[in-house]
C-alpha cells in the first residue's frame, strides 16, 4: 500500500482503473452464469452483449440513442445559455442577486421529474416536454453554482485591475468572466451529467422513443438483457462526454495547468 | 521643494465594529505631502494602518475623515493615475506576462502596435525577455513581481503605490528586487510611496522615510535619506546607512513593543 497522498503513476492508474471494472464483470458473470441469480431477474453478461447487438442491428436503437443525446444537448444548452449570464449577473452585483437568490435556491429544490406530469399537461408528450424537464431541472443548479463562483472572485484581482484603469464593465467582461470560465465549463460538465438522469425520467413517461423508452419496453418483456444494455450505453455516453469536455477544458484553458 | 503633486489632508480611517463590537481606528488623522520625483518609504510595525493610508491614496478604500488630493483633483474612487503593486500575487493567471503588462493600455483603448512597443521596452527594463509568453504561474515569485511592476509602470501612472511588494520573496531576490526598482527610478524619476515593515529596505530606497506608530497609525517621523545616488547594494554596510538604520531600529522598537502590549 502506499503512504497516504502518494501519487501512482499513469500507468498504474490505467491498469487499477480497468481492472475494477473486469472485476465487476467477473462477479456479475459468476453471479449470472454459475446460476446463483434467477436468469428472469438479472441476464448474465453474454446474453447482455448478444441482446445489445440484436437492439443495435435489428431494431434501430441507433436512433433512441440519437434522440436521447439530442434531447439531452437541447435541453442543457438553452439551460446554460439562460443559467450562465444569468449566474454572472447575479455573482457580479449584489442587488440583482438578493433579488434573485432566495427563488432560484428555492426552484434549484423542485424535483424535474415532479413536473414530468404538470408538462405533459402543457407541452404535451412531444420533444418540447423532454426538453423543457432537462430545462428545469439544470437552469437554476447553473445559475446558483455561476453566481456562487463568480461571487468569489479574488478580491485582489478585481482591485488590481481598478487600479490599472478598468471600470465597472470592464472589471466584469476581463477580470470576473475570465477568471471563472474554467470553473464554470467545470460546472457545465458537471451538471451535463445530471441532465441525463433527468431525461431517462423524461422518456420513461410518456415516450415513444430514446433510450429510456426502450428500458421501459423491454421490461415489459423481461428482457433484462436489454435493460442493462440500455443502462450500460448511459453510462458509455456519459464517460465519452465527460472526457470530451475535458479534453476541451485543457485545451480552451492552458493557463491553469501551465 | 517644488509643489507636491499629491496632498493627504488629514485622513483618519475608523472600521465598523463587526457584530457589536467597537469601531477600530486604523488611522488617526495624518497629514503628508508627496512632492514630484520622490521616493517615500513608509514604515511601521504590522497592523499599523501604513497599508490602510496606501489603500485610501489608490481610492480602493475610503478615509473616513479627510482627502486625498492628486494633482489638483480629490480622489474618489481607483484610477490609472495610480498604478499599484500589491503584496500577494495579482498578475491575471490567465494572461500571459505580455499580456498582463498589456492590460492597462488595453483597458484605455491604446492601439495595438504602440502596446506592442511600450510592453517590449517595460519586459527589457524588468528583464522578463524570453518570458513574455509565459504564465503567471510558470514564474517564480520574483519574476511575477516584476511582471507587476511593469503592469503598473506601462500604464504611466502619475505615483507608483506599492504595498510590501518584496514582503513574500526570499532576502536574496528582495535584495536583487530592490536594486531593480531603485535602477528604473533612478532612470525615470517616477513618484513613489512605497510601504515596508522592512528598516533597511526603507533607507536603501528611499529619498525620504516615513515612519508610522502602532496602532492606530500617525506619523511619528519624517526622515529624509541624504544617501547619494546611484545607490548600490554594498551601501548597506556604510556607516552613514548604519547610523539611519540605527535611529530608526529605535524608533520602531518601541512602536513595534506598544503593538504587542496591545494585541
Amino acid at each position: 500500500m502506499n503512504r497516504p497522498l502518494e501519487p501512482v503513476s499513469q500507468s498504474a492508474r490505467i491498469v487499477l482503473g480497468i481492472s475494477f471494472f473486469v472485476l465487476f464483470v467477473a462477479a456479475w458473470a459468476f453471479a449470472t452464469l454459475g446460476g446463483y441469480v434467477s436468469r428472469t431477474f438479472l441476464a448474465d453478461p453474454i446474453t447482455m452483449v448478444q441482446d445489445g447487438w440484436l437492439l443495435l442491428t435489428k431494431f434501430g436503437f441507433l436512433t433512441d440513442i440519437g434522440v436521447t443525446v439530442w434531447r439531452v444537448l437541447g435541453g442543457f444548452v438553452l439551460a446554460a445559455i439562460v443559467a450562465v449570464p444569468l449566474g454572472i449577473l447575479m455573482g457580479a452585483y449584489k442587488p440583482f442577486e438578493a433579488f434573485l437568490e432566495p427563488f432560484v435556491s428555492f426552484a434549484r429544490y423542485l424535483p424535474a421529474s415532479a413536473f414530468v406530469p404538470l408538462l405533459i399537461l402543457w407541452a404535451g408528450i412531444g420533444e418540447m416536454q423532454k426538453l423543457l424537464v432537462i430545462f428545469i431541472g439544470s437552469v437554476f443548479q447553473i445559475i446558483l453554482m455561476v453566481a456562487v463562483a463568480v461571487g468569489n472572485t479574488r478580491r485582489d484581482l478585481v482591485e488590481a485591475a481598478y487600479t490599472l484603469g478598468s471600470k465597472d464593465r470592464g472589471v466584469v467582461r476581463r477580470v470576473l468572466i475570465p477568471a471563472n470560465a474554467p470553473e464554470i465549463a467545470e460546472i457545465l460538465r458537471l451538471v451535463l451529467g445530471w441532465a441525463w438522469t433527468y431525461v431517462i425520467v423524461a422518456e420513461l413517461i410518456g415516450s415513444s422513443s430514446g433510450i429510456g423508452h426502450m428500458i421501459i419496453d423491454s421490461q415489459a418483456l423481461l428482457a433484462t438483457g436489454q435493460m442493462i444494455f440500455g443502462i450500460i450505453v448511459i453510462g458509455i455516453i456519459g464517460l465519452i462526454s465527460d472526457f470530451m469536455f475535458k479534453a476541451l477544458n485543457r485545451s480552451l484553458f492552458p493557463w491553469r495547468l501551465a | 521643494m517644488t509643489a507636491p503633486i499629491l496632498t493627504i489632508e488629514n485622513v483618519s480611517r475608523t472600521f465598523p465594529g463587526m457584530r457589536g463590537a467597537a469601531p477600530v481606528r486604523a488611522l488617526e488623522p495624518t497629514s503628508l505631502a508627496v512632492a514630484e520625483n520622490d521616493f517615500i518609504t513608509i514604515l511601521g510595525p504590522s497592523g499599523c494602518g501604513k497599508s490602510t493610508l496606501l489603500r485610501i491614496v489608490a481610492g480602493l478604500d475610503r478615509p473616513t475623515e479627510g482627502k486625498v488630493v492628486l494633482k489638483g483633483q480629490a480622489i474618489k474612487a481607483p484610477g490609472a493615475d495610480r498604478g499599484m503593486v500589491f503584496q500577494s500575487y495579482t498578475l491575471f493567471p490567465w494572461l500571459t506576462v505580455a499580456e498582463n503588462i498589456a492590460y492597462g493600455l488595453r483597458e484605455r483603448d491604446v492601439p495595438k502596435n504602440e502596446r506592442r512597443e511600450v510592453v517590449a521596452s517595460y519586459i527589457d527594463k524588468v528583464g522578463l525577455r524570453g518570458f513574455e509568453q509565459h504564465y503567471p504561474k510558470q514564474l517564480s515569485g520574483g519574476m511575477q513581481q516584476r511582471t507587476a511592476i511593469a503592469r503598473a509602470l506601462a500604464n504611466d501612472p502619475a505615483i507608483l503605490l506599492l504595498d510590501e511588494p518584496f514582503g513574500a520573496l526570499d532576502n536574496q531576490t528582495r535584495s536583487l528586487m530592490q536594486e531593480l526598482l531603485l535602477g528604473i527610478w533612478e532612470r525615470e524619476r517616477k513618484t513613489v510611496l512605497f510601504v515596508t515593515h522592512d528598516i533597511e529596505e526603507a533607507i536603501f530606497l528611499a529619498s525620504r522615510v516615513i515612519v508610522m506608530t502602532a496602532r492606530p497609525g500617525r506619523i511619528k517621523a519624517d526622515i529624509t535619506v541624504e544617501l547619494p545616488h546611484p545607490r548600490h547594494y554594498t551601501m548597506k554596510t556604510s556607516s552613514a546607512f548604519s547610523d539611519l538604520k540605527a535611529q530608526l531600529t529605535e524608533e520602531i522598537r518601541i512602536e513595534a513593543m506598544r503593538a504587542s502590549e496591545v494585541h
